[in-house]
């Protein structure tokens, strides 16, 4: 595994523990229910604040129970995991479209030019050998 | 950090909602400008709204014994700057008021004000300011996004604390309630996206370092490794 692959999966174990650790460790085990949503405790604390509140208005759409709900949250979820999986494929396939188009201009190069240092005269390079092989 | 639908006083609602709306046109016409001068960019644009997209669908067990969730807002903020993130935050609160029943319509404003506008812009200044004092650009990255996600939820709970004040404490008790529940829960969580943003700026940086030097996350004939970024990013 390469450097970068290593600390790319020591952030994602780091992640994956501090999810993990709070119940692990039973941080919720003093509440009734532990691991409620923060949304709806808010809820709860606001009704104690002031208990005669009333919601004054309803969602136009409520899931029809926690299984839809969580099916939904799943769906946002996998909608945006896909985008961003779609993102870095398309970026990886260029990218390694674009390293075998110069590995194969490559050998032309050499023989034209030598061998080539930085990168400002390397592109310049493909360019120009990109015109030769397309006239050939 | 979702306040629920109803469950702010209208006046409250509508207040939130007039602070909030000039920022979201701001976002908006900054997004179509974005996009008209620089198609290619799209591209990153969807991928920044997807990462707020799953990390607000995430919910995530903390330290309180609560579950709270990520927002997702610091990646959008840093590479687009704070306007367009506004536009990408709301899309994925109003499609979490009319699908998921979590937020609302009427608590909108409210919601956009605390994860699309004041999220962003507090992540986004640290982020600049650490990169003024020359910090690496990761470390910048990091806090920026910690600072995105947590001060939503301190924004959270001052608008509750707001609009509900504690019977006999007042609002100074409020915001000790409602920040032990949104704040508090919320460290480990910053943390989280802190980490998880990092990962997908080295990710970027991996494979698109032309969009980068174009947004000005990184600098132009810099090398761009993410071990001397440090040196580079003055």
């Amino acid at each position: 595994m390469s450097r970068n692959a290593k600390i790319n999966t020591l952030l994602l174990v780091i992640v994956a523990a501090l999810a993990v650790l709070p119940l692990a460790l039973g941080l919720g085990d003093d509440k009734k229910e532990p691991f409620t949503g923060s949304d709806s405790q808010a809820e709860t604390a606001i009704t104690e604040n002031k208990p005669d509140y009333e919601p004054w208005f309803s969602p136009l759409y409520e899931p029809p129970s926690g299984e839809i709900e969580s099916a939904l949250f799943a769906l946002q979820a996998a909608l945006g995991a896909g985008v961003l999986a779609y993102y870095f494929g398309l970026r990886r396939g260029r990218r390694q479209g674009a390293e075998i188009a110069s590995a194969k201009e490559a050998p032309a190069k050499r023989t034209a030019e030598g061998t080539a240092e930085g990168t400002a005269e390397r592109t310049a390079d493909v360019d120009s050998t990109r015109t030769t092989t397309e006239q050939v | 950090m979702h306040i629920a639908e109803g469950f702010l006083p209208p006046a409250h609602a509508i207040a939130w909602g007039v602070a909030s709306a000039p920022f979201v046109v701001h976002g908006v016409r900054s997004l179509t400008r974005e996009v008209k001068e620089h198609p290619e960019s799209t591209l990153l644009l969807g991928a920044s709204g997807a990462f707020t997209f799953v990390l607000s669908a995430l919910k995530i067990p903390s330290v309180t014994g609560s579950c709270s969730h990520p927002t997702g807002t610091g990646l959008g903020a840093i590479l687009f700057r704070p306007p367009i993130m506004t536009v990408l935050g709301t899309i994925t609160l109003l499609f979490q008021a009319l699908l998921l029943a979590h937020g609302g319509l009427t608590t909108l404003g409210a919601n956009v004000f605390s994860m699309a506008i004041v999220g962003p812009w507090a992540g986004y200044a640290v982020y600049r300011l650490l990169k003024r004092f020359d910090a690496p650009l990761m470390v910048a990255v990091f806090f920026g996004a910690f600072v995105a996600d947590l001060s939503t939820y301190c924004v959270t709970s001052v608008q509750l604390a707001l609009a509900f004040p504690d019977p006999s404490s007042g609002f100074v008790g409020a915001l000790g309630k409602f920040g032990g529940i949104f704040a508090v829960t919320q460290i480990p969580l910053a943390v989280s996206e802190g980490l998880l943003t990092v990962l997908v700026m080295r990710l970027l940086v991996q494979s698109s370092k032309g969009e980068l030097t174009r947004l000005g996350v990184l600098l132009q004939g810099k090398k761009t490794d993410t071990k001397t970024e440090s040196g580079a990013s003055a």
